[in-house]
């Protein structure tokens, strides 16, 4: 197996880089300027969903490894990678009797603020599972499992699977999931029931192009601000809704194309996205050779291209569904990698990219997240020093 | 009368590194012999077959020389001393 190279993790961004073999971490202060890179861990597994967990002193990775001859299994790492677990049984299973059987998993969320051992994944064949232990057992949401729809989800490019998990920050009982290619379901009553949520979402594949259930969501994201708001990514189609997903408007004016896979919202400005738009179905690279972030800080009324420092000549790349993050911070860092193995960052909001990797195994997921080895009060006091002595001078 | 298991690279984590696992036990079937093999090492069970109780796709398991998709399945019938290997299938990029 291949040499791992640790990266020592302080105070500052922590980039959690699932690849098709392996994982890598790639660390920088809070200035974001340079960049170490750790890795490969779990060499040669794919892993497709990376999660942080830094609650109640937690320190926690999850890499969500699918071998493709040994099965999938959720791998957790208390010391930044230089051990994972390795368990017998995989913590996420489908109960007997259920008929299901574990194919990947495809997504690792926490769950809302105050609920600081919840965790949720989103599986293939398209099932979500809840963990109230901070993912030591987890529990197969039934309701959804049972719906009656689920017999008639059809898989799409990339298996039948729940890839997008958003608890609603106000309402502890309303979650929206999104399943490829059967559309967003939400439930409000804690996962007793579910219903469809996709309404104005279009199916252009199908010869009914708003059936009850089929679309194709690529991605969904929302923002804690605006409780309510979530921007998706579709199999062609860029949508909004204000109104947790009851309906959606389609926001795609001023793009290149509007297919693509992922977006993400600021984490602070809930009026302010990022997305990767891509050519067509049939052509899955950036348009006209050219990388290109958009953004709006309008809620889609209007997008603004970035391109300093990405190659705008023979650069047909993709970006997956899970493929690009935010950091927390102020400004935000946006993080995105593609299928040739390239890591990109932007520490001013999209303006401008660096390059952080080349070369990596291609890349399928990127998760954020800001390490605190300071308690952040003294953080506070040492602002607060500063800003007496800038006034006292 | 001795089961011989030979264990790929990957499952070795679960037989405490061991390439070569012999059992003393009388199975039946393939499918019984598997399963002393699980309760000796549970590690092996879930990377063998899945949750619904079928060999992973991309999993073999020769009886002998001979894969057990050509025999019987797991309830190929295992008669006197016997070899079994647990092999990942050739694939993938």
């Amino acid at each position: 197996m291949p040499k791992t190279r640790h990266v020592s993790v302080g105070d500052g961004v922590l980039l959690l880089v699932g690849t098709m073999k392996g994982a890598f971490l790639v660390h920088a202060d809070r200035s974001r300027k340079n960049w170490n890179v750790g890795g490969p861990y779990l060499a040669g597994e794919p892993i497709y969903a990376m999660a942080f967990d830094g609650r109640q002193g937690r320190r926690r990775l999850f890499a969500a490894g699918s071998n493709p001859v040994w099965g999938a299994t959720l791998h957790t790492s208390d010391d930044f990678g230089r051990t994972w677990t390795n368990p017998e049984n995989s913590p996420i299973r489908f109960p007997e009797g259920s008929g299901g059987a574990l194919k990947q998993i495809w997504q690792v969320t926490l769950g809302r603020p105050g609920e600081d051992n919840v965790l949720y994944a989103g599986v293939e064949p398209a099932a979500l599972f809840e963990s109230r232990d901070a993912g030591t057992s987890w529990t197969l949401a039934r309701a959804l499992w049972d719906h009656p729809h689920r017999p008639r989800w059809e898989p799409g490019f990339g298996g039948l699977c729940l890839h997008t998990i958003c608890p609603a920050p106000d309402d502890p009982g309303r979650i929206l999931v999104a399943i490829s290619s059967a559309g967003v379901y939400r439930t409000d009553d804690g996962g007793a029931s579910w219903t469809t949520a996709h309404r104005g979402v279009r199916a252009e594949f199908r010869p009914d192009t708003y059936p009850e259930f089929g679309q194709c969501v690529h991605k969904i994201d929302g923002n804690a601000a605006r409780p309510g708001r979530y921007f998706l990514q579709n199999h062609w189609g860029l949508y909004r809704t204000d109104d947790a997903g009851a309906t959606w408007t389609d926001i795609a004016d001023g793009v290149p194309s509007d297919f693509g896979f992922p977006v993400v919202c600021h984490p602070h400005d809930p009026d302010t996205a990022y997305i990767v738009p891509l050519e067509s179905d049939n052509f899955r690279c950036t348009p006209e050779g050219k990388l290109r972030v958009y953004r709006t800080r309008n809620a889609g009324k209007s997008w603004q291209p970035f391109s300093k420092g990405l190659p705008q000549a023979n650069a047909y790349e993709t970006v997956l569904r899970d493929g690009m993050g935010v950091d927390a911070l102020d400004p935000a860092g946006i993080y995105f990698g593609t299928r040739s193995g390239r890591l990109y960052a932007s520490r001013d909001e999209g303006r401008s990219w660096k390059l952080l990797a080349d070369g990596l195994p291609p890349i399928v997921c990127v998760k954020t997240a800001v390490i605190a080895t300071t308690k952040p009060r003294k953080r506070a006091t040492r602002r607060a020093q500063r800003r007496r002595r800038v006034h006292r001078a | 009368m001795a089961v011989t298991f030979h264990i790929p690279t990957y499952l070795r984590a679960f037989t405490h590194g061991e390439a070569r696992v012999d059992l003393d036990v009388v199975p039946g079937s393939v499918r019984d012999a598997l399963r002393a093999l699980y309760e000796a090492y549970p590690g092996i069970r879930d990377r063998v077959e899945t949750e619904l109780g079928e060999v992973r796709p991309h999993v073999n398991v020769f009886l002998g020389e001979e894969s057990i998709r050509w025999l019987g399945g797991l309830d190929t019938p295992v008669g006197g001393a016997t070899e079994i290997s647990i092999v990942p299938a050739v694939s993938g990029g």
